[in-house]
């Protein structure tokens, strides 16, 4: 379970090593992430990064394959995507003032 | 390295669930006071919730009252609760829901404005940003101030009372000494003391947040706090890989467990949270597995609602769905029972309190998932455990703040430089590896299917020793390594305390959780608490009698 970031979006404003609940993200310019296997996978910078430069996959040993999921808010919307390896995408959009059904 | 040295009338160890309500309750009740809450990361996303959480499960819904949870909690627990603090958890638990729907909470309502309500004790939210939500009416509290990035190591204690605490910077060379009349710990509970599901790339993707690592317990331990039922371990059943909840799929969508027969299993082994891993464990053994869910034949509007629903709390499963192209309407989900946590949130080990939420520690309060005796609290009794905790600490801080010497502080400066010069032919992570390692094949891990006996738990402590001596030994070269090294020190300690703890209790009361191969029934000679003490390095076992729920419980050194 890990993240991706993107070193090219990224323009190390700091936010996600500020809120990574494991403080596993780094600042070196840019973010990096200095242990990568201990990430949780909560997704807490892919929702704080400002220009959607961080992705979440999974690893191969729990099946990955090499997908990976944005997300953007708009409003009170957020859109989640999910880039698979062939380009082709999905999105799902949550809004956030409406509960869980089940 | 610089010592700063800081006061405040009442600290909180920890910025999650059960401390950030405890620190709304403190400003609430005692404004005058000054609150300092200590934050291991930022409370922003730190604990529990950081990924969201998509129910409330601890909600006493239209119809039930509050001792119908003591008696769900108390059956879950086979007899082994507190029945006292259930009861004024439960008590608390619709008032501090409905303080988190004023802060933002979104949650479910039928036409007539009332919760909708998915099963007996259960209503259902949008709980993406809970956390934030808790974090930002922290910060409204003028008397609250949080330290983020502040790790702590050690109560400072005088008298069997503590007087404060010693703490390090995760990120920059500064350690604290922080006087304080009163602390409140809610760090959490343990993580990471097994091997995990997958210890490779992906030993992180567990179900408990990897980063609570048992400080509080440690802090505790180390102090020589009464602790309570460290051998009813936690052990979750999850969907297979991401580790996501199944309480979704089994309650929401009404999926049964099936064996790969697809013949329905769990009314075999019974309902119990530890029943239900069990009976996977055994169909597992019978040559029946994989295990799964059975979604298939939901609908597919059921499906889409459900991908949206893991989006606000797991969202690697509903990447696991769209990456494979799959649906769980069209697919049953497998599932499997992580590694053993000690969590008292979920069970009832923890710190051994009085009613008011104090350890045997005067001054020092525990609440949430440090807090032993009161299981199945869930996010609402963590926080009604934290407003319990925070009013008894209003009432306990009228005296003046007790005086730390120099030459404690200069003690602890020093041993924390020793480390930076170190030389070790292990880190950090190999010793982590070894712990979780002897664990798993000693102390009742994945591997043995949860079972241990009374040799492999002889053999699990010895081990365990050897670790903590060597642990001594580790070279840090930074601030971050040094935390992590204390990470792994509170784990060994917590370690050994679950395996005296397992050893003790001479039945096996709860499969899987503590499934004593020599002692494979339950006898009800074991209807008491299994309590210890850490006293020069040795854990010693005491038992209790059970505590009925109109009692009120007061610790008599």
């Amino acid at each position: 379970m890990s993240i991706h970031i993107d070193q090219k979006k990224c323009i190390g404003c700091g936010q996600c090593a500020e809120i990574c609940p494991g403080t596993l993200i780094q600042m070196k310019e840019k973010a990096f992430i200095r242990y990568p296997q201990e990430c949780w996978g909560c997704v807490s910078c892919v929702k704080q990064c400002p220009v959607h430069a961080i992705a979440l996959y999974l690893g191969s040993d729990i099946g990955g394959a090499g997908s990976r999921m944005t997300v953007e808010k708009e409003g009170s919307l957020l859109h989640w995507t999910v880039i698979r390896p062939d380009a082709s995408q999905e999105t799902i959009t949550v809004d956030s003032r409406d509960a869980n059904r089940y | 390295m610089k010592t700063i040295q800081l006061e405040t009338d009442i600290l909180i160890l920890g910025g999650g669930a059960a401390g950030c309500y405890a620190a709304i309750t403190l400003q609430d009740k005692e404004p005058e006071a000054k609150v300092l809450i200590l934050e291991k990361a930022n409370i922003k996303r730190s604990g529990c919730l950081a990924a969201g959480v998509n129910a409330l499960n601890a909600y006493i819904v239209p119809g039930k009252t509050p001792e119908f949870y003591v008696d769900y909690a108390k059956k879950d627990a086979h007899g082994i609760v507190r029945e006292d603090l259930l009861l004024s958890m439960s008590e608390r638990l619709n008032k501090v829901t409905h303080h988190l729907e004023q802060l933002g909470l979104v949650i479910l309502k039928d036409e007539n404005g009332n919760y909708v309500t998915r099963g007996n004790r259960n209503i259902k939210i949008n709980g993406e940003n809970i956390k934030p939500i808790l974090a930002q009416a922290v910060e409204a509290c003028p008397n609250v101030t949080v330290m983020n990035h502040v790790n702590a190591v050690d109560y400072i204690v005088k008298d069997n009372t503590v007087i404060g605490v010693f703490a390090n910077d995760v990120l920059e060379e500064k350690l604290y000494v922080i006087r304080c009349k009163a602390c409140i710990c809610a760090t959490g509970g343990a993580a990471g003391l097994y091997r995990p599901n997958n210890p490779g790339f992906s030993r992180h993707k567990m179900w408990y947040p990897p980063f609570n690592t048992g400080a509080g317990y440690a802090m505790g331990i180390r102090a020589g706090a009464e602790m309570t039922t460290f051998e009813m371990r936690f052990i979750a059943l999850r969907c297979k890989d991401t580790i996501a909840p199944t309480g979704t799929l089994a309650q929401g969508v009404g999926a049964k467990q099936v064996n790969s027969r697809g013949e329905v299993y769990e009314q075999k082994y019974g309902l119990t949270t530890s029943q239900r891993v069990y009976g996977t464990v055994m169909e597992n053994k019978l040559g029946h597995g994989p295990c799964y869910l059975r979604t298939k034949g939901i609908s597919s509007e059921q499906a889409d609602s459900l991908k949206r629903a893991y989006l606000n709390m797991a969202p690697s499963q509903t990447l696991k769905w769209l990456e494979n192209g799959s649906s769980p309407d069209e697919e049953n989900v497998e599932i499997e029972g992580t590694e053993p946590y000690i969590i008292g949130g979920h069970t009832a080990s923890g710190y051994w309190v009085d009613s008011n939420r104090m350890s045997t520690i005067d001054g020092l309060f525990a609440a949430g998932d440090v807090a032993g005796g009161s299981p199945q609290k869930y996010v609402t009794g963590a926080l009604a455990e934290g407003e319990i905790a925070g009013e008894a600490a209003a009432a306990y801080v009228s005296h003046e703040l007790a005086t730390i010497s120099e030459d404690y502080v200069q003690q602890q400066a020093e041993a924390i430089q020793n480390y930076f010069t170190k030389e070790s032919l292990f880190t950090t992570e190999q010793l982590e590896e070894a712990m979780q390692g002897v664990m798993d094949h000693y102390a009742g891990g994945i591997s043995r299917d949860y079972a241990f006996t009374e040799s492999s738990l002889e053999l699990a402590d010895q081990k365990i020793q050897r670790l903590i001596t060597l642990s001594d030994s580790v070279h840090v070269s930074d601030m971050q390594e040094l935390t992590r090294l204390f990470e792994l020190k509170e784990r060994l300690l917590v370690c050994r305390v679950v395996i005296a703890h397992l050893a003790d209790r001479k039945e096996t009361r709860w499969h899987c959780f503590a499934e004593n191969l020599n002692y494979p029934e339950t006898d009800d000679r074991w209807l008491k608490y299994v309590n210890s003490r850490y006293k020069d390095g040795e854990i010693h076992m005491l038992h209790r009698e059970l505590v009925g729920r109109y009692e009120t419980y007061e610790h008599s050194h």
